[in-house]
């Protein structure tokens, strides 16, 4: 192989006009940063409360839990991303559709959101897992002192269940921040969409992915520390998370 | 206080875990309730602050209707002590937060209302220097004291009790009955499903003994003890007595 090293290609000035291409990977680190955040808020908030209706003693409510987790993880994540950004403006009233198209930053819009949604599921269901380890009498016990069911969930079944979910919970926080790469398909130039860039007008595409690929280690030895920290913070005596 | 008349409960289509059950507890009467294991006693206390649903009959707690739709389920819990046989504090809880929750949440006691309550309480039960301490950094002993506790946080005009020894080693087991007898003592209507005959000769105004889902025996504890008139009943003591 004829390959010309060259590491130094990081402080040279990209094409772009936009300073080097170490700047082009650190603005694309940011956006998958961004999208990542956004993406993850909407699948802790939209997961928690699938997650809570899949154990309530309502058949209506678990019913529907259940076919929002099937919906979502049971579908490529690709093609959900497709679905959102190609197939849903066309299937929309065409004014509604147009409107959609037109949306500045729609790629973003709809990474954050896709991705939000299909992770929801899978924090849904670890919710539920958590929920379902804690003993049944926790749940009679706060009832019997009174709690509404709302109460119950709230003070007492929640801040134990989240608690146990803590390490699958940084694992899907991980995965959310690897899979914003998907989003390139549809336009969004993320951290990989930078490097795919950068090898472009380079032709260095040894250092480009070796960049990208160290960029991605360093968020997520973040995340993974800042979880630890969270869940020695959160440790109760007597159970698992934490020492 | 307490009027149960005429109750089943099935679980599922095919087992009757209650079976026409009809008893009543009177004010300031402490009733003890033992039988086999699997005999539906445990079910029968939990139908009464209606953490179990029957199917047919009737309870009256202080003349409000259990099975009645339109009562206010967590008001009338709240009105009702409960203590299990896993004690089921909340592990993420301090001692004192453990008191303190349902006061506030449910009866809308002030911070310092509660606190004092609480504070009291764990003092009544020799527990006041571990408030500090989460569950799981007290003996088995200690934790049921303090549900114990935790139960009468909220003024409660009844006392359930769901073998609240059966989890605990056999040193443990006399600091937690002489809390329950001091109660006795004082006047709390109490229902107490329990093995220990030696609690119900000591403090009990009257023996119920299930068999099967049925209440085979309703008697004074002096006759229940003196002179059981069904063979179940004799066969069930003679068993648990001979030791």
């Amino acid at each position: 192989m004829n390959y010309h090293w060259n590491w130094r290609i990081f402080w040279e000035p990209a094409p772009n006009g936009t300073g080097t291409y170490l700047d082009m990977l650190l603005s694309g680190l940011l956006l998958t940063v961004e999208t990542a955040i956004c993406a993850w808020i909407l699948a802790l908030v939209v997961g928690s409360i699938v997650g809570v209706l899949r154990t309530l003693p309502s058949k209506t409510a678990s019913w529907a839990g259940f076919a929002y987790v099937e919906f979502f993880r049971n579908m490529p994540l690709l093609v959900q991303l497709f679905i959102w950004f190609f197939v849903l403006p066309e299937l929309l009233p065409q004014a509604w559709g147009l409107w959609l198209k037109q949306i500045p930053n729609a790629p973003f819009y709809t990474a954050a959101i896709g991705i939000g949604l299909f992770m929801s599921a899978r924090v849904a269901e670890q919710l539920r897992a958590g929920i379902g380890s804690l003993p049944r009498g926790q749940k009679l016990a706060a009832t019997a002192l009174g709690l509404t069911t709302a109460q119950t969930y709230a003070y007492v079944l929640l801040p134990m269940a989240f608690r146990i979910i803590m390490p699958p919970l940084t694992s899907e926080f991980l995965n959310t921040i690897k899979n914003t790469s998907v989003a390139i398909t549809i336009g969004l130039i993320e951290l990989t969409g930078e490097a795919r860039a950068m090898q472009e007008f380079s032709f260095q595409v040894f250092e480009a992915f070796t960049g990208a690929t160290a960029l991605y280690l360093l968020i997520n030895i973040v995340v993974v520390i800042a979880m630890r920290f969270l869940e020695r913070a959160l440790a109760v005596p007597g159970y698992i998370t934490g020492k | 206080m307490i009027e149960i008349s005429h109750v089943d409960k099935w679980y599922g289509p095919s087992f009757q875990a209650l079976r026409d059950c009809t008893t009543s507890v009177s004010k300031g009467e402490v009733v003890v309730v033992c039988g086999p294991s699997g005999s539906g006693k445990s079910t029968l206390i939990k139908c009464v602050n209606a953490l179990e649903p029957f199917q047919s009959g009737e309870i009256v707690v202080d003349g409000i209707r259990v099975n009645d739709p339109k009562t206010d389920l967590p008001k009338l819990r709240a009105r009702v002590g409960m203590v299990f046989q896993h004690f089921e504090l909340f592990p993420h809880l301090k001692i004192i937060e453990n008191l303190c929750l349902a006061q506030q949440k449910v009866l809308g006691r002030s911070r310092e209302e509660a606190m004092a309550k609480s504070s009291g309480l764990l003092d009544r039960v020799g527990l006041n220097d571990h408030a500090r301490k989460y569950p799981a950094e007290l003996s088995g002993g200690q934790q049921q004291r303090v549900a114990i506790a935790r139960a009468l946080a909220m003024d409660p005009i009844a006392m359930l009790f769901d073998e609240p020894t059966s989890a605990l080693d056999p040193e443990m087991i006399s600091e937690v009955l002489d809390v329950m007898v001091d109660l006795a003592r004082e006047g709390m209507t109490m229902m107490v499903v329990t093995h220990e005959m030696g609690f119900a000769s000591k403090v009990a105004h009257r023996v119920i003994f299930m068999d099967k889902g049925e209440i085979v025996e309703d008697a004074l504890k002096e006759d229940f003890f003196g002179s059981p008139r069904s063979d179940r009943a004799q066969k069930f003591l003679s068993k648990i007595l001979s030791h």
